[in-house]
């Protein structure tokens, strides 16, 4: 891993740690949403909105477009997954010591009466 | 499969795996305070681990090397900071050098494991939390001695989001 990627996975896991930015990535990932109909939903100022959206675009989280005097915000759904992907790596580590613990158990007698009421 | 639950907590970088044994929970419980049934089930088949020590009391700690199929040891440690037999345990567990010192620059996970009797068996809860995704991170490079390839394969799919 180079110091780049490292400075990358900060900023997603930083990005997702506010309440009102998970919000809004769920919003923009169901379809593009301007960034002033956004605001409209949340008791803060469309400045405040715009810095949690600004904070998104640069994890890469959410990609921003101007049309017109509109700015357009969407979500990049494979930022999201690779954020989930690194606990999956872990959770396969896991799975392997469960599947281990379960065979050594079945090692057992097997005459075992676990399940008799 | 034994799994009957995964949830992934990206906030707090924590990960909890829920399973279940057809077997009571004291014998799931001699799993973990038993040393040499413990070295059977934490390093996969390839790498298989041996514990040094094992002290299973509230302070105590436990070492272990994990042998690769060349020969190479890769060390471990844990610290139990909870043993409440036979329903659940905490500790940190850290990587060490082939001589079992503590590699300090390693990340440590905080882990609780949580065991309860159901119908048929015993239902294990784990839980392991990292300090920063960058400790997460580290975990998943020195996975490779886990041979979870598929923790490679997700690292790329990182960098190349």
């Amino acid at each position: 891993m180079t110091e780049r990627d490292d400075d990358r996975a900060d900023a997603l896991f930083h990005a997702l740690s506010d309440r009102t930015r998970r919000d809004i990535l769920r919003r923009v990932l169901d379809g593009e949403h301007s960034v002033s109909a956004l605001a409209e939903k949340y008791d803060m100022s469309f400045a405040a909105v715009q810095k949690h959206v600004a904070v998104l675009e640069r994890s890469g989280l959410v990609v921003k477009r101007r049309d017109g005097r509109q700015q357009m915000a969407s979500g990049d759904v494979n930022a999201v997954r690779s954020v989930s992907a690194l606990l999956a790596g872990i959770e396969q580590m896991w799975r392997g010591r469960i599947t281990r613990v379960d065979d050594l158990l079945a090692s057992d007698s097997p005459s075992r009466p676990v399940d008799s009421p | 499969m034994p799994v009957t639950d995964v949830t992934t907590d990206t906030e707090n970088l924590t990960l909890t795996i829920t399973a279940e044994f057809a077997a009571p929970v004291d014998r799931v419980w001699q799993v973990y305070a038993d040393p040499r049934q413990l070295e059977r089930v934490w390093g996969p088949p390839e790498y298989p681990a041996t514990f040094v020590e094992h002290d299973f009391t509230p302070g105590g700690r436990a070492t272990y090397y994990m042998t690769s199929p060349e020969g190479e040891k890769f060390g471990g440690w844990w610290e139990f900071t909870a043993v409440d037999a036979t329903s659940s345990f905490s500790f940190r567990d850290g990587f060490a050098d082939a001589d079992l010192i503590p590699d300090d620059s390693s990340p440590v996970a905080e882990n609780r494991y949580t065991f309860s009797a159901i119908d048929g068996g015993t239902r294990a809860v784990y839980s392991s939390s990292f300090g920063s995704a960058d400790d997460l991170q580290k975990v998943l490079d020195m996975g490779v001695i886990e041979g979870a390839s598929s923790a490679i394969d997700q690292i790329d799919a990182l960098v190349a989001a």
